[in-house]
């Protein structure tokens, strides 16, 4: 068996066990969490809008921070939007797409594709780098920050690599290709038991926030 | 003069190749093996000179294509005169004798040229069980061996020889394996293929005339000047890959287009070959020209790596109902998590009252 045949074989097979499996623990872990019960009576309606109020604030910089996190805000949006548009928009990934849906989409063409995971990878590099030099987010990063932003950077490293057609290390095409599947391997199993995993959780917890902070009243 | 001593460049006269043929040959091959113009001279002269050298073609677990493929490609080709004018001392397909004088005429040339031969091999060998394939009641197996001894180097010719091809595919009832897993012992060039292209043989056997030496080799045993390249980097397909624009069937408008065939299960991007520039059929035409995708034969075990109409990207993910199975077996870790995490903030709980 090849490692191409590995990859995209057990490889890929095992890892999105480990990732369903995981995500569905983690989510229903959590969501089956006992909450206090509520001792008082709520200060405000509209407990639902004031949920998804929060998911829009919250995903906005706040007024009074704006000058000093533009960077971070920016980027952080860019590299995401760049990182699911080189996923969703390269041809060659709708095959692998279908399998799951059962339907595809328009997609667009592979130089670009390649210049927005560009744009998505120097994104995370300085983004890495920016925490290793700065003090502060150096002291609140932890290793599930560092494995988090390497496993997710893999993927683009590879794929740029397989579909630029460039021999790295003299490492041949099949090779490279299957690198890039099997760093998707280590992302889907990594994905349910680090940060990652705010892909599913980041909504539900501002959602919940908002609407604990509705019913206590707080404009926030 | 006695054929057996007859030069190449003597041969091909006498078969009526003018000398603006043998020239063009020799350029021609030049070419092919990617070497400088400024070798043509050397190439003719060393060809001039060259003795033809005794070829022993052993077929094993093999369907003929392989040979098909080089006699049959036009008629008469270049190649075929080139072949003629090595001393083919046994090929069971083209030689008229048969039976026991055929397997005398192998066992005088190759005692003849022990040493010397070049030892060409098409189909499998299979180990299971030796009667699966034999040769005037001899195994392929100890055949093999036997001749490997006094082989000055070996010529496994297409994917059974090289990889073990079809013949290998699993189950793999004979036990089929390459060449190279039994000889170790001597020079192996692997020209894969099913079938192989008739240029990749006869330049690794122009090489060995002219040079007196093997050509350079890729990590699976293949020339290089043939097998250097993957079919998708020289396909004239591949600007529609680059732009996006796939045939997503094979009688869609894309097809009718010429767009790229990766969605079809075009095994172009890995697999190693020089069918997209010296393609078939006297250059008329390859697989991908005809609309076909490349299903990757010259690769080992292709015909186990997947279906032959299963595009690259896609994966064995095992399907919806062991993904389902997964998910409520993650569903019940959880809830089990959270019910041991709800007993213990309810004790604690109810210890902070009592205390």
């Amino acid at each position: 068996m090849s490692l191409l045949d590995f990859a995209r074989g057990p490889a890929f097979h095992v890892a999105i066990l480990i990732f369903v499996f995981g995500v569905v623990w983690r989510l229903v872990g959590v969501f089956l969490l006992r909450r206090n019960r509520d001792l008082s009576p709520a200060r405000a309606g509209h407990l639902l809008e004031g949920g998804m109020r929060a998911i829009l604030m919250r995903s906005l910089p706040p007024h009074e921070l704006e000058k000093h996190i533009v960077f971070q805000h920016a980027s952080g949006y860019g590299w995401h939007i760049a990182y699911f548009a080189a996923f969703l928009l390269f041809g060659p990934h709708m095959p692998f797409i279908r399998q799951f849906l059962g339907f595809t989409w328009p997609t667009l063409p592979n130089t670009w594709c390649l210049a927005l995971a560009a744009i998505a990878l120097a994104l995370l590099i300085v983004l890495l780098l920016r925490r290793i030099v700065n003090p502060v987010l150096k002291r609140i990063t932890s290793v599930d920050d560092y494995i988090s932003s390497v496993v997710t950077m893999l993927p683009l490293i590879t794929g740029i690599a397989a579909n630029a057609h460039v021999q790295l290390f003299g490492v041949r095409y099949e090779e490279l290709l299957a690198l890039h599947v099997l760093s998707v391997c280590a992302l889907l199993i990594w994905f349910p038991f680090g940060k990652l995993m705010h892909l599913f959780l980041a909504f539900p917890a501002r959602f919940q926030a908002g609407v604990l902070l509705q019913r206590k009243g707080v404009e926030a | 003069m006695d054929r057996m001593n007859q030069s190449v460049a003597e041969a091909l006269a006498a078969r009526g190749v003018s000398r603006r043929g043998f020239m063009k040959f020799c350029a021609t091959t030049a070419s092919l093996m990617a070497l400088p113009p400024t070798l043509i001279p050397t190439i003719a002269a060393a060809l001039e000179k060259a003795k033809r050298p005794s070829v022993i073609w052993l077929p094993f677990q093999e369907c003929t294509g392989c040979t098909e493929s080089l006699t049959r490609s036009n008629a008469p080709s270049i190649e075929s005169l080139i072949f003629e004018s090595i001393s083919l001392d046994y090929q069971e397909t083209l030689q008229a004798a048969a039976g026991f004088a055929a397997e005398e005429a192998r066992n005088a040339a190759m005692e003849a040229n022990w040493g010397q031969y070049l030892l060409a091999i098409d189909g499998s060998i299979p180990l299971g069980n030796p009667g699966y394939s034999t040769i005037g009641g001899v195994s392929n197996l100890d055949m093999l061996k036997h001749a490997a001894e006094g082989a000055k180097a070996i010529v496994a010719i297409g994917t059974c020889a090289a990889f073990g091809g079809l013949p290998n595919a699993h189950p793999n009832p004979t036990g089929a394996v390459a060449v190279s897993d039994i000889v170790k012992n001597k020079p192996i060039i692997n020209i894969s293929g099913c079938p192989p292209l008739p240029v990749a043989i006869t330049g690794v056997l122009m090489q060995f005339l002219v040079f007196g030496q093997l050509p350079e080799l890729d990590a699976l045993g293949r020339p290089k000047v043939f097998f250097g390249q993957t079919i998708h980097d020289r396909c004239y397909r591949r600007p529609f890959y680059e732009r996006g624009q796939f045939a997503e069937s094979f009688d869609d408008e894309g097809a009718k287009h010429g767009w790229c065939l990766f969605k079809l299960g075009c095994k172009g991007p890995t697999t190693y070959n020089a069918c997209a520039t010296v393609k078939w059929n006297m250059a008329t035409s390859f697989p991908i020209e005809a609309g076909h995708g490349c299903i990757g034969c010259s690769q080992p075990h292709f015909w186990d790596a997947g279906g032959f109409y299963e595009p690259l990207s896609t994966t064995r993910w095992g399907g919806w109902k062991q993904l389902g199975i997964a998910a409520a077996a993650g569903a019940a870790v959880g809830a089990a998590a959270a019910l041991a995490t709800r007993a213990g903030t309810g004790a604690a709980k109810k210890e902070e009252k009592t205390s």
